[in-house]
Formats: C-alpha cells, structure tokens, sequence
C-alpha cells in the first residue's frame, strides 16, 4: 500500500507524517505524533474517546482518515491548556469530580468545548444531547453536566 | 481494626471535597493509560479468534503465516504452560484455546509482526481445521440432561443426579421452617424470571506491552484491577518465576470487576519470549465484547408468602446462572444475598452454576447480587401491591438490622438498611407527584464488601512531606482518599502527602482492586502505617528530650510532651522531626502488611420515577435518587461518584444491555451500535443521599461503596414500569419491544 506525504497543523503546530491511505487520523495522531491523549475506545465513532476538532468541526478521529489532514487544522485535547494554565473547563472538571477513571475525559473535554464555542449559554438537556456521542461508563454524567454548567457559567462571567 | 472510640471526632480532612491529584494528567491527555506506551523494538500483536461457538480444533496450520515478511512469532496454546489447578488452567485456556474452541470470540493462536497492518494480514494466512460441534448459550437449555456438553467432568459432588454436566456446582443457604411460613402467609407470590447477560462496558479496552526474556526474566505493562494477580496468573501460565515477572499497573480507564483476571498479557508475554522482543497488544471494541467480560445471564424462581398487614412469612429462590465455557462460582453469592435485606423466620435459596458456549463470566459490580435481588423485589413489590401497602414501610417492617440472622449465615452487626429506608421515606422525591403512563419504583440493594491482603509504605521526607506507597489502581479517585486519611492520621494538610501505586516488585502483595475494598482495606492498611511512624516519631522525640517514649503523644501533628513532663518542652511538628531525622537514627517510614477483616456490608435503596411510552415501549427515567450507607464518606465526591455511576450502569442493565445470540451461536451485537449503554441524554440528574452508619471494623467507620449501587436499579425499574404499565415485568432489559409485547398482551 502506498504512503502518504501529509502536512498538517495540530494544536498551533506545523506537523508532517508519512502514513498509509487506510491510517486513521486517531492512529496518526497517537502512532505517528506522539499524541495519546485521543483514546481508542471502539473505533467505529460510538463512544466519542478520540473527539477532535478538525478545521473546528468536531469529528470521531477515528472516523477520519489521516490523509485528510493534509492542509488541515487539527485541535486535540494537548492542546486545550496554555502553557501550566488550565482550560476552565479541565479546572471544573478536577475541582467538581467530573471524571473517575478519567479515559472518556479527553473526547468529553473537546466536545463540550466545541459545544461552548457554539453554545455560551446550554441548558441541560442541550448539554446531554451534545455529548449523547461521548460515552462515560464510571459517572452517570450527572458530576460532568453540573461541570460544564459551572464551567460555561465562569467563561460567560469572565 | 476496631473503630475508634472517637470516630465521631471532627475529622478535619476526611469528608472534605479535595481535588485529586491525578486530576491534571487526566483531563491534560498525560496520564498514561494501557495503549499509552511503546517499548523501542516493538512489535504488534494480534489474536485469531474462532467464528464458531463451539467446534473442535483437528489443526493449525502457521506456515503460511509465517512466511509472511514481518511475522515474526506466532504462539497457540501449546506455547503456555498447562498448571494442574482447573482455576489456572482454565484461565489459560480461555487466553489461547486448547483443543476447543468454547464460543464465538474464543482466542484460537496470536501473531506478532513489526507493524499493525502485517499482523492483521498474518492472521488470514493461519488455517484451522475445525469440527463444529452442537452449541448452547441458554441457561435453562444447558442444563437439560441432553444438552451439548461444553466441558466433560467438571462437576463437583454438590450436584444431584439428572443434570447435564454443565451444571457444574450447587449452593444452598437458609434457616427456617419454610412449610411453617408459607402456611401464616395471606398470600402467596411464585413468579419466574430472566435476565440477559450484561458487559462492564469499560471506556477502554483492555491493552498490554509486554517483554520476556529466554532467561525467564520480564516486564508487562497493562491495564488491570490488580498487577499481583496479573502476575501470578502470567507466571504460571508462563512457567516462570513470579520474583522474575515486574507487572506494572497502567491508569485504568474503567474495570468494574471486568479487570480483574488476564485474557491478552500472557498471549504477549508467549510471544515476546518467541520473538525475543517487546510485543503490544490492544483489543478492539469487538474482541472486547466477544471474548472478554460478561455477567452470568439467568432464569429464577422466587416464591414468596406476606401476612396482610405485610409481614413476609417465608421467601424461596431458586436461581440458576450460566457463566459462559468454564465453571465459576457466581451463584454463591446471588443466592447469599438474594434475601439480606430481610429479617426473615423461614427463608431459602438454593443456585445451580451453569456452562455454556458464551465468554467465561467476568465480575462485574457485587457479582451475581443484581439480579438474584431483582427476582426477590420484584416479588415483595408486587405483593405490596397485591394487599395496598407502601412499599417503604413494607420493606422497614421486615428489614434486617444489628441482631438479625441473615439469610446467609452470620448475625448483622450494626448496619445501615433501617435508616437508608427511613431516609428515602423522608424525601420530598417520595411524595412528589406523578404524571399519567408514569410510575414509581423502589428498590433494596445489598453487597457483603470486601477487605483482603493489602501492603502500604508510608515514608517521611526530609522536608516533611509524605509518600505513600501502595498497590491497588485507582479506579475512581481512590489515591486522593489515601491520602486524605495518611494526612488526617498524621495531622498535616492534604497537600503535603503523595500517594503512588507502584509496581509488583516494590512492595508486598495486594489483593486486587475488588470487593469494594481499596477504600476500606488500602484506608486501613494507610492508618496502621501513619501510626507506626507516629510511634517512631515519638521515639525520636523522646530521646531528643530525655523522657520516656511514652510520655510523649501525638497531637495536631506533632509530638508533644505529657503527663509530669507536660509543658517542659515545645511540641516539635513533624517536619521538625523529619528535618533531623539524619541525627536521631535515619530515615522514618511506617508500614503495614495484612490481611484485613471488618469489611463493613452495605445497604442501598434506589428511588426511581419514569414514564412509558404506551405507543413505543420506550422508557424514559425522569427522577432517580439514590440512599446508601458508606458508613464514613471520606471523599464524599468519589462516594456520589460511585453511587451515580453504579445507579446508571444499573438501568442500563434494566432497560436495554443484552448479549444477543443468534441460532448459530455468535454474538450480535458486539459493539456500542448495538449493545447500547446509557448515554447522557438517555438520564436525568442522579440525586445522592450519603448516610453514615459506622462500620465498626474500621477505625473511621469506613464501608466499601462501589458495589451496592449496581444492586437496586434492576429491580427499581422493573417495579416502576410494571406500576406504570399495569403489567407485572419478569424479564430483562425491558427494551421497547418487550415492554410493547407485555403491555400489547395485557389488552
């Protein structure tokens, strides 16, 4: 199978991998860039573990292919704090217990920032249908949507 | 250890809401998870897995596989070792398939390859020859004398004569005269029921790296609920010394029992002492599902007798599980605490162990309570109905409380049930209103709870900071409650303690992180430890002052002078004595090896109301609350956590998680598509109620909560859909289809 000469932008920065035409753009970022903080957990876009954002669209990585990274602008969880400061988000979430064994946190943490950027001001049940496609087996979801409240709430404030 | 005399104090850091600190790996991408990790030289492994439920295995032919460039190991079962004990050899057999293969899913020969693509590639070149041969995956079925024989002669001598050979052991529990109780009963209730097998449903599949040696020397990496059992099940399976084999415990993105035993690390030890390089191996979400996990699925009978005024004068159960290819154990426990929540004169429950050509039954959350108490309060409940009582003050009336007989043998000591019921009675969510199609349903949840073999080092550095050492992965938050209790023990703030969970080689054994107990055990084991190194401390102290050890105590943290000597010299704190440790006998640790006791039992009862959809069947949870005794929440966030979650995987389990088997015997639905867990907009809020009984067995009072949760919901739901329907539910997951057939028969 023929590989692919791909460039890309993820989190700011230029990247540029070699990957093969059936590569994932999960398997790109964790196999090829180093970056693992996009989990696998079902590889058929179920469970929402890999989100990313792609061109600002939030996309299952596992879903896209890394050959459509090329020319594109890629947003993962590694790059959702500035240097040692915190997202608000990825605060509420440690400060209200939003997560137990923490592996849906990172897909969970970029879809609902994709949700603010659309959405400053969601009610419940648009908070619960937003993240229906991020599966969360440990919480009950009841500690992450009282998170994104609290978290929505200050980023309007500030 | 006993509770303390003061455990009423006014703890100053247990029971407060702390920020964990693994907070910041978790939500920044950085924590380290089982796929997380590459070794350099690595190679990918990957499983063929048989298409059949149950068919003999004439040959494996790997030449052609082989030959393929980049295959560079290839093992089937003859590469492990076959241990004499069925328990080690069973779980061997079920990591790579000897002789048989038992379901679809089963691992059948795994390949190692430099990269993904060549591994998968490889595993179409390998030929077996299978003989397929009858299958059953019914419980009632496979115990029928005719039935397909997953496994000859593996019955033990509790079975009677007439069953097939799949019934492989027997249990009964009780006290009583049942004839007596039946006949002071105003009404009697039989009903039978059944429930689908479930999966723990964890976020991520299960994923190792492993390295061996030809000098039997090596290292695995993997996600697990204990690394010591890891290790004890790979070095027999592997033949080599445990000393030899270091097991480190990734983070773990959820186990819920499902991690507790080994299914690909020694498949990837065999081949990385094969191909004498490191090997990776990460199951998809479909070998997850077919071969990894699953609850017993079951058909019970429950009989039970009420006096009119709601007296329960005599309960009979009769359960029967199948726990997939491999005998298991797991009616025990549903038959054990089918009827604990109840103070019963005449009681009886008697459980079959069944196999069947499904996965070998994993734990999964208070293994085999959910749904032998589904059966039991399903039958109270309708009884209720049956005679106009409330259901609450049905249950308060017969609950178990501190001197009852249990039906499973011992005498309760203090617990919790009477006032978690009294509590649900109090809240507003019981006297709310409801709507039409709607209903309201309660249930009682039970699970014994564990302690077990625990280690833990508690050491003090020079600048008076604590490290703690244990064994047991956080699966929920459980390093921050360590903690918390090192630095209540201690007196010294939260932030000046860091507890870590190390590896198999430095430190003692540890149970696996099971039975509720890390909380209790772990917490345990951390007091005992802070002790002895107060202990030490103050032994310092009073050779630095001149005065005898025992005069000098513990306080506020730190040592203070008593009795005659009180006053005569300044408290020294304990970074004042950690600063000069190096002048008054060297480093200061404490530790703390045992196995622990006092695991206190936990009672729950969840409180549901929901809606049905007379067109659809679709049911929709509009209010849950949950009332459990933790007996001290020392992290109240992570003890809300656990009940939330627990309720949750519950009504998953009560509306819509089924395994699907189809005439063929392969599974189908093995995937998120469609076995579908709960999704945030399937949920309302989950309102907790924390009560605080005090487990006597621990020095803060502590109980295990994670377990319980799981309990209630089942039968909770199926109570309130047969109020809302009119028609009495005995079957689970009541999906829309099954609700709309019950409810379509009715008229």
């Amino acid at each position: 199978m023929k590989n692919l000469h791909i460039s890309t932008t993820v989190n700011g920065d230029e990247k540029e991998f070699i990957c093969g035409s059936d590569e994932t753009l999960l398997d790109v970022l964790r196999d090829r860039l180093d970056l693992t903080g996009a989990k696998e957990g079902c590889g058929t876009g179920d469970c929402g573990a890999c989100s990313v954002t792609l061109n600002g669209r939030l996309v299952c990585s596992c879903l896209v292919l890394g050959a459509e990274a090329d020319g594109a602008e890629i947003e993962t969880i590694e790059g959702m704090a500035v240097g040692d400061n915190l997202h608000v988000l990825q605060r509420v979430f440690i400060e209200k217990a939003a997560l137990q064994c923490g592996v849906c946190t990172p897909g969970i943490l970029v879809a609902t920032r994709a949700l603010l950027e659309r959405n400053p001001d969601p009610s419940d049940t648009e908070i619960r249908y937003w993240l229906a496609g991020n599966l969360c087996r440990c919480t009950g979801y009841d500690k992450i949507v009282k998170a994104v409240q609290i978290a929505a709430a200050e980023m309007r404030s500030a | 250890m006993a509770l303390d005399s003061d455990a009423q104090r006014d703890f100053k850091i247990v029971g407060t809401r702390v920020t964990r600190p693994d907070g910041v790996d978790k939500v920044t991408g950085k924590a380290r998870y089982g796929a997380d990790i590459s070794a350099p030289g690595m190679l990918h492994g990957r499983i063929l897995r048989s298409p059949h439920a149950h068919a003999r295995i004439l040959s494996i032919d790997t030449t052609g596989a082989m030959a393929l460039k980049g295959v560079k190991a290839i093992v089937t079962s003859a590469d492990l070792s076959r241990p004499e004990d069925n328990f080690f050899a069973d779980i061997g057999d079920n990591c790579l398939a000897n002789e048989k293969a038992l379901y679809d899913g089963h691992a059948v020969a795994a390949v190692a390859a430099t990269d993904k693509a060549t591994a998968k590639a490889a595993l179409r070149l390998i030929k077996v020859d299978y003989e397929v041969l009858p299958h059953v995956t019914d419980v009632d079925a496979a115990m029928a004398p005719d039935a397909p024989v997953v496994h000859e002669g593996r019955a033990d001598e509790t079975v009677a004569e007439g069953y097939s050979q799949n019934v492989t052991s027997h249990f009964e529990f009780g006290h009583g005269d049942l004839e007596a109780g039946f006949a002071k009963a105003d009404k009697i209730i039989e009903r039978s029921f059944k429930t689908a097998a479930t999966h723990q449903g964890y976020i991520e599949p299960h994923a190792c790296l492993a390295s061996l040696g030809a000098d039997g020397r090596g290292e695995l990496w993997c996600c697990t609920q204990g690394q010591f059992n890891v290790r004890t099940m790979c070095a027999e399976l592997l033949g080599i010394q445990a000393s030899q084999l270091r097991v480190t415990a990734s983070e773990i993105g959820g186990g819920f029992g499902g991690k507790t035993t080994v299914f690909i690390e020694p498949v990837a030890l065999a081949l990385s002492r094969k191909a004498g390089k490191p090997v990776k191996i990460t199951m998809s979400r479909d070998e997850v599902f077919r071969a990894t996990g699953p609850t017993i699925s079951s058909s019970m009978d429950v009989k039970i007798g009420m006096t009119s005024d709601g007296r329960i004068t005599a309960g009979k159960a009769n359960l029967r599980y199948q726990g997939g290819a491999y005998p298991n154990g797991t009616v025990e426990f549903g038959a054990q605490s089918a009827f604990a929540a109840y103070d019963l004169a005449a009681v009886q429950t008697l459980g079959w162990n069944v196999m069947t050509n499904r996965p070998k039954e994993a734990a999964y959350r208070a293994p085999g309570a959910p749904v032998a108490i589904y059966a039991i309060e399903s039958v109270v409940d309708e009884l209720c109905q049956n005679f106009g009582l409330d259901p609450l003050d049905v249950r308060i009336k017969n609950a178990a409380r501190k001197g009852t007989l249990s039906s499973y043998g011992p005498t309760f000591n203090d617990i919790g049930l009477v006032a978690t019921l009294e509590a649900a009675k109090a809240h507003p969510h019981y006297s709310a209103p409801l709507g039409v199609n709607q209903g309201r349903g309660l249930s009682c949840g039970f699970w014994f709870n564990f302690g077990g073999n625990t280690s833990v080092s508690l050491h003090l550095n020079s600048d008076g900071t604590i490290g703690v050492v244990e064994g047991n992965p956080d699966i929920g938050g459980s390093r921050a409650s360590i903690s918390m209790m090192a630095a209540e023990e201690l007196g010294i703030s939260y932030d000046k303690v860091r507890t870590v969970i190390t590896d198999t080689n430095s430190i003692g054994f540890n149970d696996v992180t099971d039975g509720s107990r890390v909380t209790f055990a772990v917490g345990l084991a951390t007091i005992k430890a802070a002790r002895a190194a107060i202990k030490e401390m103050c032994s310092r102290v009073a050779k630095i002052w001149g005065i005898d050890e025992e005069a000098v105590i513990w306080e506020d943290g730190a040592a203070k002078p008593s009795g005659p000597n009180a006053g005569d010299f300044d408290p020294m704190t304990l970074a004042d004595i950690a600063a000069v440790a190096d002048n008054t006998g060297g480093p200061i640790a404490g530790h703390h090896e045992g196995n622990a006791d006092g695991a206190g039992v936990s009672f729950g009862v969840h409180l549901v109301d929901l809606e049905v959809d007379p067109e659809t069947g679709m049911t929709t949870v509009l209010r849950y609350t949950v009332f459990q005794d933790a007996g001290k929440a020392v992290h109240p966030d992570y003890v809300e956590g656990q009940m939330q979650g627990g309720a949750v995987q519950g009504i998953g389990w009560a509306l819509n998680e089924e395994y699907i088997y189809g005439e063929d015997g392969r599974l189908q639905n093995p995937g998120f598509l469609d076995y579908r867990v709960p999704v945030a907009s399937d949920l309302p809020p989950i309102e907790t109620v924390i009560l605080e009984i005090p487990n006597p067995g621990h020095p803060y009072g502590v109980r295990g909560v994670g377990e319980t949760p799981i309990v209630p919901p089942l039968a909770a739901i199926s109570n309130a859909v047969s109020r809302a329907t009119g028609v009495r539910m005995a079957e689970l997951p009541m999906s829309p289809p099954r609700i709309l057939k019950a409810t379509s028969a009715k008229v």
